[in-house]
């Protein structure tokens, strides 16, 4: 059975945001290699945490949206996590059937969002 | 009417002007209350970041299970403070 996966993650703020990027990259080829599909990527940036976490009061915010039949791919991603020191706090959600109907309406305001912007860039 | 005098009332009271509380996931057919945004959920948390009782919003039961579980999780990812003063 395929089931949808959300994924979290914040990176410390001592990366430049090319590290960060870079670091990503690599968690997107982990998935790719290990039987994710559809993956979907959002970088939020640099932002600041409600409440400092390892004594740092900001963080690189990324987001995956992922389907797989694998039962082992998340515990394997978060063992990942819990080895690599760049990763401050992360957070898998496995997706209802709402919260899928909902991330796609997401995926959507993104999309326009990102058109509008550029179409004022355009203009 | 047999209104006992230790209480007396300047004004009579109003009974009916009690505005009914509804849910406002049921009315704006939300389904999935999301935890990646803070600005929404931060109307379900009073000013020192407390989860708000259903007494309070009037959400049904249903969606309160949901929206406790969304602002806990903002929580463990920073979103939101476990707790703090003055947040609005």
């Amino acid at each position: 059975m395929v089931k949808h996966y959300e994924t979290v993650f914040i990176l410390t703020p001592v990366l430049s945001e090319e590290q960060a990027k870079e670091t990503v990259k690599k968690y997107k080829e982990f998935l790719e290699q290990n039987g994710a599909q559809n993956i979907y990527e959002e970088f939020w940036g640099l932002r600041k945490l409600a409440y400092p976490i390892q004594k740092k009061t900001t963080g690189f915010y990324h987001l995956f949206q992922y389907e797989t039949e694998r039962n082992d791919l998340v515990s394997l991603l978060e063992l990942n996590f819990r080895r690599d020191e760049r990763v401050m706090r992360y957070l898998t959600v496995k997706l209802d059937k709402y919260g899928i109907e909902w991330n796609e309406k997401r995926k959507k305001q993104q999309a326009e969002n990102k058109n509008k912007e550029k179409n004022k860039i355009e203009l | 009417m047999a209104i006992d005098p230790g209480i007396k009332y300047l004004t009579p009271i109003n009974i009916d002007t009690r505005v009914k509380k509804y849910c406002r996931f049921r009315k704006a057919r939300i389904k999935y209350v999301d935890y990646k945004d803070p600005d929404f959920l931060i109307k379900f948390v009073n000013e020192q970041g407390k989860i708000l009782p259903r007494r309070v919003t009037g959400t049904s039961a249903k969606y309160q299970r949901k929206v406790a579980q969304a602002v806990k999780r903002a929580r463990h990812l920073a979103l939101l403070p476990f707790t703090t003063d003055l947040l609005k």
